[in-house]
């Protein structure tokens, strides 16, 4: 019986999706990409976040600042990665209000990246997360539950999505934007080839740039992901074995009131 | 405490008897697990035990989170953010937490729906019904407060919606409004009381989960045939039951476990995929979200509480007859309402003496195109209102009533219900065969 509601309700739902999509206006358009840390396998690439770190500090920092982030975790297992002394020379380019003082001085590890409002550009700790992406194919959804909601792939969407058309607009310049959800962003394009440059030579057009500080701010927005998914195989793991070895007892131990099976 | 004849604990001589004489609680957990139940339940009757195991898990991983929360509209984000970065696995008392609350509502409207078609809600256990409301009543509550203690954008649009329905009530609205927020919008102190009742209410919940067990306890479970086990003997009620432990403890632990493999995927793997991106962005009144969207378990009824815009006839005669008092959206208000009290009231609607939809072949289809229903609503809920949603909700929406006020009350007058085993036992039989040399 399950099964037959099943299947109506998602002919019907199919349906009524497909009419739903017909109508609005300007659709943002969302890129696929195929980032290493999709899916319950998927990993952080430590080098990818060592580089997109370096595109925020060279470009974004600029403008956005990063106020939930602390400069230690830039050395955590599952994240960037960076050794002990170059965690401490990063924060030491920096300055911080010191809480027991008042004053300002050098930056420690125990501190947080600055807050930036200056530009009047929004924090970049939990952009990654507080955007959805691509949520293909057709709509469903379906890369969404296994590929995660699509941030990263929103940000890259932006980054690469300017067709350099400009507005001016109650005084403000306004950038065209495939991917943004209006089609006209404040923000002017923020990559140009080759601006960074890597030590380890990797492509710096701004494409790759985009998606090595978009995989950055998905580990700034859930710095544990690696840890969580170990958690998770784990869990589901053992889950699994308590269910079979269930299983097995209820057979068992109903076997005396269920011998045969008519029906 | 069941009126079913089965064995009662006999206290042993010595500490046993002592303890017996002066607190029988050792009796009431022994005839509490050894209840005699039907034991033709089929998969369906799981999901109270998976429900009794998400309220302990969200008042275990809730207690623990409070301890690292801080109820202050400039630091509860932050203070999350704490738990998610620096709280040992914090991030998992977290993600736990918040789609434990989907696997308690996933397991609640499965719980409901089983009800329904069996008829567990008729004679004699309309109270274990009303209570199982009452608690139903309780999750939303205490879901939705839980939703804004986070302070993100959804938290607190969230918040101004919803209490804003109380505000549509006529005259007396904007006062109650202003006294559920403590002051003229959401702030500090409807975050500050949202946290103390989102606190107490699980332990409600608890309190009122007792006596629906209590409730049921005494009237004995129902199951698929709806027929009640027999009474006359012990022997007698021997062949229809088996005692809960150890027989039905497994094959709900079974079931739990199975249930779980797919929850802890879910929260290990996916952990986001039933929230809203929305809720990473800060609280900002200045700001209002393009698409301010409940959690799935609200959206039947979110969608319930739209579908009645100021355009369609019976909330414009409504408006006519109360001399304009009910405007579209105090009957938005009152229809959402009425949605979950015509639920309450389906004991006394229901006009069939036959118990199990089983065997009501027209009854079938009807609450076949419930369920639909059901699926439909939650979908246009979550929709941006157009054209063709607003008439897809509408007509769910009335289907909704329709169901509860037409169809169950003249069903049971014009159906001819299917013959019924005359025993549990007879059924069971049917199903599995007599076992003359089972272990007794």
């Amino acid at each position: 019986m399950l099964r037959k509601i099943a299947i109506t309700a998602m002919s019907v739902l199919s349906l009524m999706a497909g009419a739903a999509q017909a109508e609005g206006t300007f659709e943002p358009q969302t890129k696929d990409v195929a980032f290493s840390f999709e899916g319950p396998f998927g990993k952080f690439d430590e080098h990818q976040l060592q580089r997109g770190l370096q595109v925020y500090t060279e470009v974004c920092a600029a403008c956005h600042g990063l106020k939930f982030v602390a400069y230690r975790t830039l050395g955590d297992e599952g994240g960037p990665k960076l050794p002990e002394d170059q965690v401490a020379a990063y924060a030491a380019q920096y300055t911080a209000v010191d809480a027991d003082t008042g004053e300002e001085r050098p930056a420690k590890p125990s501190d947080y990246f600055a807050e930036n409002t200056s530009a009047g550009a929004p924090d970049l700790s939990l952009m990654a997360k507080a955007r959805a992406g691509y949520h293909g194919p057709w709509g469903t959804g379906l890369s969404q539950l296994f590929n995660g909601m699509g941030g990263p792939e929103h940000i890259v969407s932006i980054l690469t999505g300017y067709t350099g058309q400009t507005k001016e607009e109650a005084g403000s310049s306004f950038h065209e934007n495939t991917a943004f959800s209006t089609g006209w962003i404040k923000m002017p394009p923020p990559l140009t080839d080759g601006q960074v440059t890597f030590a380890d030579g990797s492509p710096n057009d701004v494409r790759h740039m985009a998606e090595d500080v978009a995989a950055f701010l998905m580990w700034t927005a859930e710095p544990h992901m690696m840890a969580r998914k170990m958690w998770a195989f784990v869990i589901v793991g053992m889950m699994g074995l308590f269910a079979v070895l269930l299983y097995l007892t209820n057979k068992r131990l109903w076997a005396p009131y269920k011998g045969r099976k008519q029906a | 405490m069941a009126g079913i004849p089965h064995d009662h604990y006999e206290p042993k001589p010595g500490f046993e008897t002592w303890l017996h004489t002066r607190l029988p609680v050792v009796a009431l957990v022994y005839d509490t697990l050894m209840i005699p139940t039907p034991r033709n339940l089929n998969w369906w009757w799981i999901w109270g035990i998976v429900l009794a195991f998400c309220l302990v898990l969200q008042i275990a991983t809730g207690v623990v989170l409070a301890m690292h929360y801080t109820p202050q509209v400039n630091m509860a984000f932050r203070s999350v953010e704490h738990i998610m970065r620096d709280v040992n696995a914090g991030y998992m008392l977290r993600y736990l937490h918040a789609n434990g609350a989907s696997l308690f509502f996933f397991a609640v409207y499965i719980h409901i729906f089983r009800g329904l078609f069996y008829g567990s809600y008729k004679s004699p256990r309309e109270v274990t019904w009303i209570i199982g409301m009452l608690i139903y009543l309780a999750m939303m509550a205490t879901a939705f407060m839980g939703y804004v203690l986070p302070w993100g954008q959804m938290s607190f649009w969230g918040a101004t919606v919803i209490t804003g329905l109380f505000g549509a009530i006529p005259g007396i609205g904007p006062s109650i409004q202003t006294w559920l927020l403590g002051g003229p919008a959401v702030d500090n102190a409807t975050l500050n009381r949202f946290f103390s009742l989102h606190y107490l209410l699980p332990f409600v919940i608890a309190a009122l989960v007792i006596v629906h067990v209590w409730a049921f306890h005494t009237t004995g479970n129902n199951n698929p045939t709806g027929v009640e086990v027999r009474r006359g003997s012990k022997a007698e009620a021997e062949k229809d039951t088996l005692p809960f432990w150890p027989y039905f403890v497994i094959k709900d632990l079974f079931a739990l476990a199975v249930i779980l493999v797919v929850f802890f995927a879910v929260v290990g793997f996916m952990p986001n995929y039933l929230g809203h991106p929305d809720n990473y962005v800060q609280a900002n009144p200045l700001a209002t979200p393009a698409h301010i969207v409940p959690e799935w378990y609200f959206l039947p009824f979110y969608a319930i509480l739209r579908a009645f815009t100021a355009d369609v006839w019976v909330v414009q005669l409504v408006h006519f007859l109360t001399f304009g008092i009910v405007d579209a959206k105090f009957f938005g208000v009152l229809a959402m309402f009425g949605a979950i009290l015509v639920l309450a009231l389906v004991p006394w609607l229901d006009t069939s003496n036959v118990r199990s939809g089983q065997y009501r072949p027209m009854f079938k289809w009807w609450y076949r195109l419930l369920i639909v229903d059901f699926i439909v609503l939650m979908w246009v809920g979550g929709q941006t209102p157009t054209e063709l949603t607003s008439w897809i909700s509408l007509l769910a929406s009335a289907y909704w009533f329709a169901y509860f006020l037409i169809v169950l009350p003249i069903l049971g007058l014009v159906e001819k219900p299917l013959p019924q085993p005359s025993t549990i036992e007879e059924d069971f039989n049917a199903h599995y065969g007599a076992q003359p040399h089972a272990a007794e």
